[in-house]
């Protein structure tokens, strides 16, 4: 399966680690698309929207053209996940912001919503049925809102930090910054079932 | 600063790879680097350049100014203090700094000791100009590096000869045999455990920037086919003809550091670049400071 991840700016090397440490446990073989520019989109079968900032990376999903066809791409059902700046990314809206990027995940997100870097933490909790995941927050949003249709993952201290919706996946924290691949795992046993129901 | 927070501040450097860090004066200039696509900012009263031509001691900036700046953008800001100067720095950290950068371009403070950044939470980015001094730094406690380059002359050969220095001695390490790395370690004056690492994995344990001289988006990508993980841009935006056009053209050429076609595009009427001046004209040279 090629797996896309959007190599704009920000953190997209540590989930390109992340796929190729897990590639032994999938029968098929793994490709690491990294996207920078439109053509790169052609033919993925899943899209990672990597940490890094939201406002730098919006704007390059414009200045290169990829936006309409990402976009495009996450509507049809292409399995996405995205991380801390991603989640910002695919958020319907943002608190106290009237900034919008890709728009396709039901929920509002409060930017920068733990502080400056002094608020950067990191604990340790149940991600929907993975259990004792390694939440790492940088700068990091958490989720105000959900579509009553939104699935929330998790929450620390009663703020939305992790949703799925359809195929979807938005987290406030870094998956990519821990050794542990449970959640790319259970991201890439998506992007197979999505495979095979449409092929 | 315990190892969890070590972690969070090497992770913040990571989320700003692939980016370009652009020097600020005011809360507009600060806008502008933000709309056109800078990962972060770094708040100064002066720019390089100006502090060069103003000569004298230069000291951290009005926490003021600073402030001023926090509140006008949404990404990270960063400032700068003077080396060894932990007063300075117990200040930034005060007014919730993203990140300190130690840097050669203030007069410093201390001609024999750097700051202990193992004492602070907040992050530390430092300048090196070989992987002795990087892995120096990293070992007080700094969980960035970028080249030291000659700032505020908008002529990059310095950040070039410090890239290729740091990586040409990166692969000598990675080279070695096990029993060699003793004496390397005492050769460049670090501990063990850092020599250790980058035989291991071929790189430093935290990110490295390009600084120092970079003015063109071609002076971006160059620094970046050169292995830096993305770039910070001083004198060079806002010393230019039209800083908005040239801060975008830069963050592009960044992201796609190896499209010759695209970089070409971006250089197209982007106005006058910064003057520049050469090695041989400048007096004080800002690399030599702190080793």
């Amino acid at each position: 399966m090629r797996i896309g991840i959007l190599a704009v700016q920000g953190a997209f090397i540590e989930h390109e680690k992340q796929l190729v440490s897990i590639a032994d446990h999938f029968n098929e073989q793994i490709e690491c698309i990294e996207i920078r520019k439109k053509s790169d989109l052609e033919n993925l079968d899943g899209i990672i929207l990597p940490g890094g900032e939201s406002t730098v990376q919006g704007k390059l999903l414009r200045d290169l053209e990829i936006f309409d066809t990402l976009q495009a791409m996450i509507l049809q059902g292409v399995p996405t996940l995205a991380t801390c700046a991603g989640l910002i990314l695919l958020a319907q809206s943002l608190e106290n912001d009237s900034t919008m990027h890709l728009a396709t995940l039901p929920v509002t997100v409060q930017r920068n919503a733990y502080g400056r870097q002094l608020g950067s933490f990191s604990v340790s909790s149940n991600v929907g049925e993975i259990e004792n995941f390694p939440l790492i927050f940088i700068r990091a949003p958490y989720i105000t809102e959900v579509s009553a249709d939104t699935k929330i993952l998790v929450a620390v201290d009663q703020h939305i930090v992790g949703v799925e919706y359809k195929n979807q996946i938005g987290l406030a924290f870094h998956p990519e910054m821990t050794d542990d691949t449970r959640i790319h795992k259970y991201f890439l046993q998506k992007v197979k079932a999505y495979n095979s129901a449409t092929v | 600063m315990n190892q969890t927070q070590y972690e969070l501040n090497k992770g913040l450097a990571q989320m700003l790879k692939g980016g370009v860090i652009m020097d600020v004066t005011t809360p507009e200039q600060a806008k502008i680097a933000e709309a056109a696509g800078a990962c972060a900012v770094m708040a100064l009263e002066r720019i390089p350049a100006d502090i060069r031509a103003a000569g004298g001691v230069s000291r951290m900036s009005d926490p003021k100014m600073i402030k001023g700046i926090q509140e006008a953008v949404s990404i990270p800001v960063m400032a700068k203090c003077r080396i060894g100067h932990f007063v300075e720095a117990q200040i930034l950290e005060a007014i919730e700094i993203d990140y300190i950068d130690e840097s050669e371009v203030l007069s410093p403070a201390d001609d024999i000791y750097h700051i202990d950044k193992t004492e602070f939470k907040v992050p530390f980015v430092c300048g090196a100009r070989d992987l002795g001094e990087a892995l120096r730094r990293i070992n007080e406690g700094a969980s960035m590096i970028r080249t030291k380059g000659e700032p505020g002359t908008g002529d990059v050969v310095q950040a070039v000869r410090h890239m290729r220095k740091m990586n040409s001695e990166i692969r000598k390490i990675t080279a070695m045999s096990k029993d060699e790395l003793y004496e390397e370690a005492k050769q460049l004056q670090v501990p063990f455990n850092l020599i250790q690492f980058v035989h291991e994995n071929g790189k430093l344990p935290v990110v490295n920037f390009a600084a120092g001289g970079v003015a063109t988006p071609a002076d971006a990508a160059l620094m970046m086919q050169l292995g830096a993980e993305g770039v910070f841009v001083g004198s060079g935006i806002f010393k230019s003809g039209d800083p908005a056009k040239r801060a975008a053209a830069i963050v592009q050429a960044v992201t796609n550091y190896k499209d010759a076609n695209l970089i070409a595009k971006l250089s197209e009427d982007l106005g006058e670049a910064m003057v520049g001046i050469n090695p041989s004209e400048i007096k004080i040279i800002m690399e030599e400071r702190g080793k």
